[in-house]
């Protein structure tokens, strides 16, 4: 279970996570709230690529400052403009890179691209330049690069912010079909009916916390007293 | 799409050959068109590399690609030479030139950047003994291919925003937002690199 104790987090004295405790246990997590609001600094905290300045952030016996390695091994992330996540020229040298640090020997690396190529439909591209595929193809690139480590959780910041309503659908019914656990951070309200639970940050905090529907009406509300302040 | 090409799929005779003997006959070739130093003979190494192509399987325009890129070099590096040296000096520095690029774009073309990225993993073992990590020269090389479309749609999205508000010359005052971007993204790469923990020796962001 990925657990929060206490984090906090600021950036130049601008302080962008408060005293955030958190256990996350369920299947499906979805995270929203207004830009600024410390989505991204939370997602990123989860699997070390931002060490808070206070409290822990752990997964199981591992915490993220102490045990970074681990923790990334488990904990996947798959950010907003998948083009910046695309580091080898062609599609499966891309999803294959996440696999050298696991030293599986070749054919069984290439057993686990051939398979994760296929599963995403990407099969037909694997040798085809990584940053010429479409908006929702690179977005399931991307998952497909991470998810070929098999994780045991991933977290997704904002994954559909660059796409249309088309790929959005796509990459929503790929995340919807993981056997992982799944962190979503994201704008997209629609993305969350099914989910088991739903944070509202706001200030660093977190606002709410339960069912999507009561979220989303938190959520709601909290923009419409911000637009008549 | 950039001039200078990546990995293209096919079943030619040089996709059979693997990377080693195919960067080992490019050196070959190099350090005999230099030992020869004859106008000549490189102009046929220029002829033969440009019939290579479709020999291979590659598609002529690929070569014509290369040349376009390179003709602004050859024009300045033959005028060069023929103001203030011998024109043949100048025809064999432009031959010499364009074969090799030619030679080294059908390399590329033919090879999978992993393939490469073993090789030179291999070569830089050795170097293990003076603190050289051999799979970070490795992830360098990959992320030197890599970037080479990043630069190139960093310089069209600055060009398109110039133009869009209305600006035309003067392509000096594009270089600090290409910069700004390039930095960006390397700073997003540097992130989704530790994020997917290609570089786990990488330290993670404390600010």
């Amino acid at each position: 279970m990925l657990r929060l104790a206490g984090v906090s987090h600021a950036y130049d004295g601008r302080t962008v996570l408060r005293d955030v405790t958190l256990d996350l246990a369920e299947h499906r997590i979805g995270v929203i709230g207004a830009n600024g609001s410390g989505k991204s600094t939370l997602a990123r905290t989860l699997n070390g690529l931002v060490l808070p300045d206070t409290g822990r952030v752990s997964l199981g016996e591992w915490d993220t400052r102490r045990h970074a390695k681990q923790v990334r091994r488990r904990v996947g992330f798959v950010f907003s403009d998948a083009a910046n996540q695309i580091i080898m020229p062609t599609v499966a040298e891309d999803v294959e890179i996440g696999l050298r640090s696991l030293r599986l020997g070749r054919e069984e690396t290439a057993r686990r691209v051939d398979e994760v190529l296929e599963r995403y439909g990407l099969s037909d591209h694997r040798d085809h330049p990584g940053h010429l595929l479409s908006g929702g193809q690179k977005q399931l690139l991307a998952l497909a690069s991470v998810l070929v480590t098999g994780p045991e959780i991933l977290v997704c910041d904002e994954p559909t912010t660059l796409l249309d309503l088309r790929n959005t659908r796509m990459v929503h019914r790929t995340l919807a079909g993981l056997d992982q656990r799944v962190v979503l951070f994201t704008h997209d309200l629609d993305l969350l009916p099914d989910f088991d639970r739903v944070l509202v940050m706001a200030e660093g905090r977190v606002a709410f916390d339960g069912a999507p529907d009561d979220a989303v009406s938190f959520y709601t509300k909290l923009m419409d007293q911000a637009d008549g302040a | 799409m950039s001039a200078i090409g990546l990995y293209v799929a096919g079943t030619g005779p040089l996709h059979r050959v693997s990377a080693g003997p195919k960067l080992l006959g490019l050196l070959v070739v190099g350090v005999a068109l230099v030992a020869a130093a004859d106008p000549w003979v490189s102009l046929g190494a220029l002829v033969a590399s440009l019939l290579a192509y479709p020999l291979v399987g590659l598609h002529p325009r690929r070569a014509l690609g290369v040349l376009r890129a390179l003709w602004p070099f050859l024009l300045a590096i033959g005028a060069f030479q023929a103001l203030f040296g011998a024109w043949e000096e100048g025809l064999r520095l432009c031959a010499q030139l364009a074969s090799l690029v030619l030679l080294a774009n059908a390399v590329t073309l033919t090879t999978r950047v992993r393939e490469m990225l073993d090789l030179f993993e291999r070569l830089a073992r050795p170097l293990r003994h003076v603190g050289v990590n051999p799979d970070r020269v490795a992830l360098v090389l990959a992320l030197t291919v890599r970037s080479i479309p990043m630069v190139a749609s960093a310089w069209r999205a600055a060009r398109e925003g110039y133009r869009a508000r209305g600006l035309s010359g003067r392509p000096h005052l594009l270089v600090v937002p290409v910069i700004v971007q390039l930095l960006r993204m390397a700073d997003a790469t540097g992130e989704a690199l530790v994020a997917r923990g290609i570089d786990e020796d990488t330290r993670v962001r404390v600010d």
